[in-house]
């Protein structure tokens, strides 16, 4: 008793003085002589991760947070579905995070037009980005601009309240609608398009889309992948939501399921439990209350598996927009994750009034000085240095390709972190000299007609989206454009 | 036994005092409050034993019915990133590995635990969520290892 006490005591103790002395766990002093000066660019979870990280690690650093838009939280805001509130409870951390005294946030500040990344690297010992993915992956495939075919990107930025996505209006008026891609952003639309409204109505889904989607008269959704169940991209919790959906039942084909049975013994745990509830959904006759609510259900949901779009049909009426489309029947080549579809050179044609593309999120370049390899389309890294760019680091999706979950980004910016604190140790990154940090970067921006957002000025926002949203019963009502936030932001 | 309490009181104003300055990795928002075990007599709490991403034990008390990501939290634990969703099944970040014997005695897991679960790193047959397991007192002394992050794991491969 007396002994663990104790224990208790020296490690924790232990822990606090390493806080405050800057000390890493093989007690090697890490300071310089001037403090260390970095800035992210990008405020999502790699960002906010980062900062976090790197504000634990270093007593002595200063981290400013710069933001294209005026509203911190990147994906969590404007990407997590609105009906997963939980998943939001990562922003308590980041906003410990940027209240932090070694912590800024400047929101409005678009890296790249308003300032560059050399304007950046001149001001700071070390540049971190991590402005994510905001392009999409386009399918490649005629038609794809027809009217009635939407990217899933602007889909969930619309419901979400993104800005530049307020125009969509998607159409909604028709029955059936496809979505291409079979990831968990897939599902999410899937889901949305799907809610019984009321479920909608207590979340912080924009009011314009609660509106549209009142409306819409989408009763059946079909997500279609181009390999078999076993590569699903989406994962269980998604697919059990659909499958626990009210008002909705499965629609899914038995010769999907061909063999999949058999393959399941030599799953790893999570692609077997997930295709256990596929094959379960598709192929068991359901118990009694189970039937008696597929019955009632008046919308349908399905997955298609083995099918590559391949053209968009236009409507013969209307030829500027879409009425159906064009799926290539696959096979597969190999097996496992990494087994690939090839073309059988059949054809099928799937009527439908709506198309979805989710065939991923897609990282842009910002600025021509920072390598990029278009290819892959991120920054080519070394565990986040950036390739023959010394002092430039990146986390995030734009160090990954946008995929994983927040967990994942988070150990991926904790990585980026590390490789700076061995850089900064080992001198390869050079914070001898003084930097003037915001001081110089501000004064450019003032030059430049720019207002930063800070955090406090964020929170104006924050409390003015919560009061509007407790006057309807909603957890938050967003601001949809730009100069209502900075208008509310007292700029 | 006096002495110990006063240790760990002087550990816990020292700590308030920084986590009302400064960040702490998997924090948690400044207005839960520390669990109202804390009050309650020692001789009523339950001994865990964490080891942290470094193979470092440590010895913490919680009271029955806290959940070990409270423990974590009220004993303000270093874990980088444990708790990311603050125990709302959303995460995975505070996935703990367990004995084989603890992991039996631990109950059943629910779907959504599981579903979960399923996208944590280093995922083993006697991993749970911390932030599902409620202690009791027949847990006094387990054990619960935090997993190495992918990091880790690289860097030991790499051999560095
Ligand atoms: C639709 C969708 C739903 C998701 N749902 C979940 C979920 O439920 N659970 C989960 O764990 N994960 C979810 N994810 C994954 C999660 O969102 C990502 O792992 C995470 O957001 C990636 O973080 P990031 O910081 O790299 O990118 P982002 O979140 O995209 O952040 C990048 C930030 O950089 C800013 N930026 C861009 N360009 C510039 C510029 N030029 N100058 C300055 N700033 C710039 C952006 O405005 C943005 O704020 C979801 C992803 C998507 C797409
Ligand atoms: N609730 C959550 O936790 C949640 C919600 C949303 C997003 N996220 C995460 O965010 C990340 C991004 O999600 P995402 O859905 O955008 O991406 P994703 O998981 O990578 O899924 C992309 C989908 O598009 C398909 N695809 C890609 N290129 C294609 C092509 N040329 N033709 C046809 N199909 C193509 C992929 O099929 P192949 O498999 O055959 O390549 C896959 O089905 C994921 O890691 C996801 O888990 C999580
Ligand atoms: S804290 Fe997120 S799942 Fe346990």
């Amino acid at each position: 008793m007396l002994f663990s006490g104790l224990k208790v005591w020296t490690s924790r103790s232990l822990w606090i003085h390493r806080l405050h002395e800057g000390i890493n766990g093989g007690g090697k002093a890490r300071y310089s002589s001037c403090s260390p000066k970095v800035c992210i660019v990008g405020g999502g979870p790699a960002g906010f991760y980062t900062a976090q990280h790197l504000i634990k690690a270093r007593p002595d650093v200063t981290v400013d947070i710069y933001e294209r838009l005026p509203v911190p939280f990147g994906l969590v805001r404007f990407g997590v579905a609105p009906d997963h509130p939980e998943v939001k409870n990562v922003i308590n951390t980041f906003t410990q995070t940027a209240r932090h005294k070694r912590c800024s946030f400047y929101g409005n500040v678009n890296v790249g037009k308003d300032l560059s990344v050399t304007e950046l690297q001149e001001a700071y010992h070390a540049v971190v980005l991590s402005y994510g993915a905001e392009g999409n992956r386009r399918m490649g495939v005629p038609g794809e601009d027809l009217s009635g075919v939407y990217s899933a990107k602007d889909f969930v930025g619309w419901y979400n309240g993104l800005p530049s996505c307020r125009e969509l209006g998607p159409d909604l008026s028709c029955e059936t609608a496809v979505i291409l891609g079979q990831g968990n952003v897939a599902l999410d639309v899937a889901r949305v398009l799907l809610s019984p409204i009321d479920l909608l109505k207590k979340t912080d889904i924009t009011q314009p889309a609660l509106e549209v989607l009142e409306e819409s008269r989408v009763r059946r959704v079909l997500i279609v992948g181009r390999r078999g169940p076993t590569q699903i991209a989406g994962t269980v919790k998604e697919v059990r939501e659909m499958v626990n959906l009210p008002n909705t039942r499965p629609d899914m084909l038995a010769s999907d399921f061909e063999g999949v049975k058999e393959a399941l013994k030599d799953l790893p745990r999570p692609r077997k439990r997930l295709t256990e509830l596929m094959l379960k959904t598709a192929m068991e006759t359901p118990g009694e209350k189970e039937h008696e609510r597929r019955e009632k259900a008046s919308r349908v949901w399905g997955l298609r598996f083995y099918r590559s779009p391949v053209e968009i049909l236009a409507d013969p009426e209307r030829s500027s927009r879409m009425a159906g489309i064009r799926l290539a029947v696959n096979n597969l080549e190999g097996s496992g994750e990494e087994a690939r579809a090839v073309l059988t050179g059949e054809m099928e044609d799937v009527s439908c009034g709506l198309i979805i593309s989710s065939i991923g999120y897609k990282s842009l370049s910002i600025d021509p000085s920072v390598p990029f390899d278009s290819h892959r389309a991120i920054v080519p890294n070394n565990m986040g240095r950036i390739q023959e760019a010394p002092g430039l680091y990146c986390s995030g999706w734009l160090k990954t390709g946008p995929t994983g979950v927040i967990a994942t980004t988070l150990n991926n910016s904790f990585d980026t972190v590390r490789s700076m604190l061995e850089d900064m140790d080992s001198g390869t990154l050079n914070t001898s000299a003084a930097k003037p940090g915001s001081q110089s970067i501000n004064a450019l921006l003032e030059n430049r007609g720019v207002k930063p957002v800070t955090f406090s000025e964020w929170e104006k926002i924050d409390s003015e989206e919560v009061r509007r949203g407790a006057a309807i019963g909603k957890p938050r009502e967003k601001l949809l454009t730009v100069e209502e936030m900075l208008q509310v932001a007292g700029k | 036994m006096a002495l110990v309490t006063a240790l760990r009181r002087l550990v816990r104003l020292r700590e308030f005092a920084w986590r009302t300055a400064a960040v702490t990795s998997g924090s948690w928002p400044r207005t839960q409050s520390f669990s109202s075990g804390h009050l309650l007599r020692s001789d009523n709490k339950v001994t865990v034993h964490f080891f942290n991403r470094d193979g470092e034990k440590i010895t913490v008390k919680g009271s029955p019915g806290d959940s070990l990501l409270d423990i974590v939290i009220n004993e303000d634990l270093d874990f980088d990133g444990f708790g990311a969703c603050e125990g709302t099944l959303a995460c995975s970040t505070c996935h703990l590995i367990f004995e084989e014997e603890t992991y039996k005695s631990l109950g059943p897991v629910t779907d959504e635990e599981m579903d979960m679960l399923d996208l944590a790193y280093g995922l083993s047959d006697t991993s749970r969520l911390g932030c599902q397991i409620c202690l009791t007192k027949r847990m006094e002394g387990m054990v619960a290892r935090v997993p190495e992050s992918v990091a880790d794991i690289r860097q030991s491969q790499d051999g560095s």
